[in-house]
């Protein structure tokens, strides 16, 4: 047992007022008027988890099940109302930055911009701004302000920009549709050589078809709870039947 | 999977139970951080300038041309005043610098508050990359500030020596602010034009086009030492318009205050800032 992640009874509650306010102003009126009411949404409740180094995790769940606040707390970007977190290594999640993205700057200060936003140096950055260039496939684009680009081409970049370092831990939040066939690829293989190099996955998908060619090991999540875990066959059936109960 | 021996040497990268002050690991990451927050800064200058014919000369251009406008319009007024434009532009640079700096710390923390339910980032790194935006454009409008003293007939003294200690005062000010008004407009995103009124009316509370003296005198010590920025503007502009150092009431209060506003604002910031995942 090599764990890499380790979660012990993590729960996420968020308080949001019963309508949501906005603005101050608002918030200021109805606190004069007593009527901010306070409603509890657990989003997680008392998950208990390890994942071993290697592993490929498949996460199902309905939506608004938690799989993506379980992300959140696993990616350091949500710390947990309760229970505690552990992990050992780099997390990278894998999602199109689109928002770290400036459209007047070029590909080449995209990626020095987007890079260091992923929590790498400079110089890091430059050590590998060939192969990231090369893997995106942008040609003389690089030179480019980044509105000039195709909305594949952004993509690409994304893609080859968090993808060129090893991530210990990578979380995949909906497997991601870049670019044409030949870019899939790619990307597939490097997903592989990152499995065989010891890289810990976790995957949320609506494909229950990808998720039991990929993935080792499963779990279901239902409101927030922690429901079954498992091989990813059985999983999915358990999954399966109770959607066939539920129509 | 479920196994609950866990090697107890094991070192973790990350523990939510064994974290430090917030406050003391918001600073630990910014450093390691660091190259990020030089990035947000070269990406706010770069795209202001792309595609601009001058470029970086706006940055100079701007308060001279602000000034312009503000001399023909005020010196009729303020006229007895001697060099009034290197009054007008000396306080009017600090001012600028404090207003854009606070402005676009708020502006970024709507902005990035989408990236921070993604990824996690240090979170007080859009302040301190406005203040550091703010920081390169005063720098660069130092230059036609020394021009107009010099048209204007100032004495240049050594006490020009004395401007990184306001400057460094400023920039603690105006990122202290930053990080309140952004713990506040993450949560409330109306703070934003709320604050645009405030800052309007700040500025003509604070002596910056006019001299301190015309305000009555009933008032007038109440309205000048209640204002935090009357301390900064005066700290900047007595070496450049006076040629001398500010009093000592003045270099005092205006240290204590810029210092006491970052560490309220760093402290509050990083405590509040787990919250911020949050707010859906």
């Amino acid at each position: 047992m090599n764990p890499v992640i380790i979660l012990d009874n993590i729960s996420v509650r968020y308080h949001a007022p019963e309508q949501r306010i906005n603005t101050f102003k608002e918030y200021a009126i109805q606190l004069f008027k007593r009527r901010v009411r306070i409603k509890e949404f657990t989003a997680l409740s008392d998950v208990s988890l390890q994942v071993n180094r290697g592993e490929i995790l498949g996460i199902v769940g309905h939506n608004g099940a938690g799989k993506s606040t379980l992300l959140k707390v696993i990616s350091r970007v949500l710390i947990p109302t309760n229970g505690r977190v552990r992990l050992i290594g780099r997390v990278s999640p894998l999602l199109e930055l689109g928002g770290g993205f400036h459209p007047e700057l070029t590909g080449w200060e995209n990626i020095f911009l987007n890079g260091t936003l992923l929590g790498h140096t400079s110089r890091e950055i430059e050590a590998r701004l060939p192969e990231i260039i090369e893997f995106a496939e942008l040609g003389n684009f690089i030179n480019s302000p980044l509105r000039t680009f195709s909305s594949g081409m952004v993509a690409r970049l994304g893609f080859s920009i968090s993808t060129t370092w090893k991530p210990d831990i990578l979380i995949l939040d909906e497997i991601l549709s870049v670019g044409d066939e030949n870019f899939r690829k790619k990307c597939n293989i490097r997903m592989e050589k990152f499995r065989l190099e010891g890289t810990t996955s976790l995957l949320v998908t609506h494909n229950l078809e990808t998720l039991q060619t990929l993935c080792t090991h499963a779990i279901w999540l239902d409101h927030g709870v922690l429901k079954a875990s498992g091989s990813p066959r059985e999983i999915v059936e358990l999954y399966r039947q109770s959607q066939l109960l539920t129509q | 999977m479920a196994d609950n021996t866990i090697n107890s040497n094991i070192v973790f990268t990350y523990d939510s139970k064994a974290r430090r002050s917030p406050a003391i690991e918001e600073l630990l990451d910014t450093i390691r951080y660091r190259d990020l927050i030089y990035q947000l800064v070269r990406r706010d200058i770069v795209a202001r300038y792309k595609r601009s014919v001058l470029g970086v000369f706006w940055t100079m251009l701007q308060p001279l041309g602000m000034m312009i406008v503000m001399n023909i319009v005020f010196s009729k007024l303020f006229g007895r005043i001697e060099g009034y434009i290197a009054y007008l532009l000396s306080g009017l640079i600090a001012w600028t610098f404090f207003s854009q700096t606070t402005s676009s710390a708020v502006h970024q923390i709507i902005w990035g508050g989408a990236l921070l339910k993604r990824i996690y980032v240090p979170k007080t790194s859009f302040s301190l990359s406005s203040v550091g935006t703010g920081f390169v454009n005063l720098i660069l409008s130092l230059i036609p500030l020394l021009l107009i003293v010099l048209i204007a007939r100032r004495p240049v003294t050594w006490a020009v020596t004395f401007l990184p200690i306001p400057i460094l005062c400023l920039t603690f000010f105006a990122l202290g602010l930053s990080l309140i008004l952004s713990t506040l407009a993450i949560q409330f995103p109306d703070i934003k034009e709320m604050y645009q009124i405030i800052i309007q009316a700040w500025m003509y509370l604070t002596p910056i086009v006019y001299p301190a003296d015309i305000l009555p005198e009933t008032y007038r010590n109440l309205m000048l030492y209640s204002n935090p920025m009357y301390y900064l503007i005066e700290m900047f502009r007595s070496p450049i318009y006076n040629g001398s150092l500010p009093s000592i009431t003045i270099i005092i209060g205006g240290t204590t205050i810029s210092i006491i506003t970052l560490l309220i604002g760093w402290v509050y910031f990083s405590y509040q800032s787990d919250k911020f995942a949050y707010l859906a």
